[in-house]
């Protein structure tokens, strides 16, 4: 692990303001764009072509930003390829092309590491009783993993007592539920899940079968896209209120991160916030000239990660739109920025995201 | 049982390996040994010494011989 990662591990995840975090971060993304300049011919050749002077440190919104979809027309790495341990795919729908991620241990370990540093700030270092709100199937196929797939296993070492509450065929298995809410009664339990899935294949089966699950103390991250929800009229506040009524008092925490930057997500905050932890930023361009956007003012996601060592991946341009709601002031006590998703741009290629799933 | 051997009857039925290549193995060294083989190798240890990890452990237990540290913090004595 790096310095600067070792040091940002011993303080709270949401502590750095501004300035700290601007001094910090001009400095370490200065450093990683320098790696992946001297380790990957690919990204050399896009800095040496747009004429970026790569001895200066500067701030990170005058650093190159990569957008997503070259990770789909590439295979680019900044350690060599023997080092490689896992390719992490994003589960585009079929027949088009996917993303590819290429990590080492070392990229790897560090993922699990802040991943585990940003959830136990809202879980404790507990491990918790997890109820999984997907199948087993995602498991499958470990050597190219989806991110459906390194999601779950991702989130698996924060449970304990793992139960899949879906079955092979998506159906939600009420008496194995049952069985591990009537176990663990008395504890606070974690569950984990895709939005959309949840929605369909627990909320909507639930209902559907007029059951309801008890649980008396509940925490739920999930994370995916809202499109499919937002055609449906769902928000925030009335996704939460579906899963509270069919799965009993549940504390409900989406959180969004992109399969090209595991480990520094971004997670909803009580008051409805995502917020930015010490361990990545970021900022909305203007599409137009790809200017940096006030705040407040929607415009395209760029996202930095002091995590991305293997692949040239700590500045990415995202196809998601968004909106900067504040920085260091949000009511939660948190520091940082915090802000609002608005989805997927319109004329972005039409892909999937980790949620999806279709009936053969 | 001795509780060395019980630790490395786990690594062997969870990865299907030889006892002559305990010693090297590795977290990410044999394609077994990957994030779901971790999940399953852990699951099986805390099962076998009736313990819980603590996440920190989870992600420091990258080795064999790392794996022999940690249980002692455990209170089991390989």
């Amino acid at each position: 692990m790096s310095e600067i990662l070792e040091r940002l591990c011993k303080i709270s995840p949401y502590e750095l303001n501004k300035a700290e975090k601007e001094k910090i971060y001009k400095e370490a993304s200065s450093d990683l764009t320098r790696h992946h300049y001297q380790s990957c011919p690919e990204y050399r050749e896009i800095l040496d072509a747009i004429g970026y002077d790569i001895n200066a440190y500067q701030e990170v919104e005058k650093q190159p930003m990569i957008p997503v979809r070259l990770f789909k027309e590439y295979d680019l790495l900044s350690v060599p390829r023997d080092n490689i341990v896992k390719i992490m795919t994003s589960s585009g729908t079929s027949g088009q092309k996917v993303s590819k991620i290429f990590l080492d241990k070392e990229n790897t370990k560090n993922q699990t590491r802040i991943l585990a540093e940003i959830l136990s700030s809202y879980i404790g270092k507990q491990r918790l009783p997890l109820l999984i709100l997907d199948t087993k199937l995602a498991l499958q196929d470990r050597s190219m993993f989806s991110a459906r797939g390194a999601g779950i296993v991702g989130f698996s070492t924060f449970g304990r007592d793992i139960v899949y509450a879906l079955d092979e065929n998506m159906n939600i298995d009420i008496p194995s539920v049952q069985a591990f809410v009537g176990k663990h009664q008395k504890e606070r339990v974690l569950m984990f899940g895709y939005t959309y899935m949840i929605w369909q294949y627990v909320v909507g089966a639930l209902r559907k079968a007029g059951e309801q699950i008890h649980i008396e103390n509940g925490v739920l991250f999930h994370i995916g896209g809202w499109k499919k929800l937002k055609e449906q009229a769902v928000d925030t506040i009335s996704y939460n209120k579906a899963i509270q009524e069919v799965l009993g008092n549940i504390k409900v925490h989406n959180y969004y991160g992109m399969a090209e930057q595991l480990g520094s997500v971004f997670v909803e905050c009580e008051y409805g916030h995502m917020h930015c932890s010490n361990f990545s930023d970021i900022m909305i361009r203007r599409p137009e000239d790809f200017s940096v956007a006030e705040m407040r003012e929607r415009g395209l996601i760029e996202l930095v990660s002091l995590l991305p060592t293997s692949y040239p991946g700590h500045i990415l341009l995202t196809e998601d739109e968004g909106e900067i709601l504040g920085q260091d002031d949000c009511p939660c006590g948190r520091k940082g920025k915090y802000f609002k998703i608005h989805g997927r741009i319109k004329g972005a290629e039409i892909r999937g995201c980790s949620d999806t799933y279709e009936r053969h | 049982m001795k509780a060395i051997e019980r630790y490395q009857e786990i690594f062997k039925t969870v990865f299907g390996v030889e006892d002559e290549i305990l010693e090297t193995l590795e977290y990410q060294g044999i394609a077994q040994w990957d994030s779901v083989g971790h999940m399953q190798l852990v699951a099986a240890l805390e099962e076998e010494f009736d313990i819980m990890f603590d996440t920190d452990d989870i992600i420091d237990f990258n080795s064999y011989t790392a794996g022999k540290e940690i249980l002692k913090k455990y209170e089991v004595e390989l």
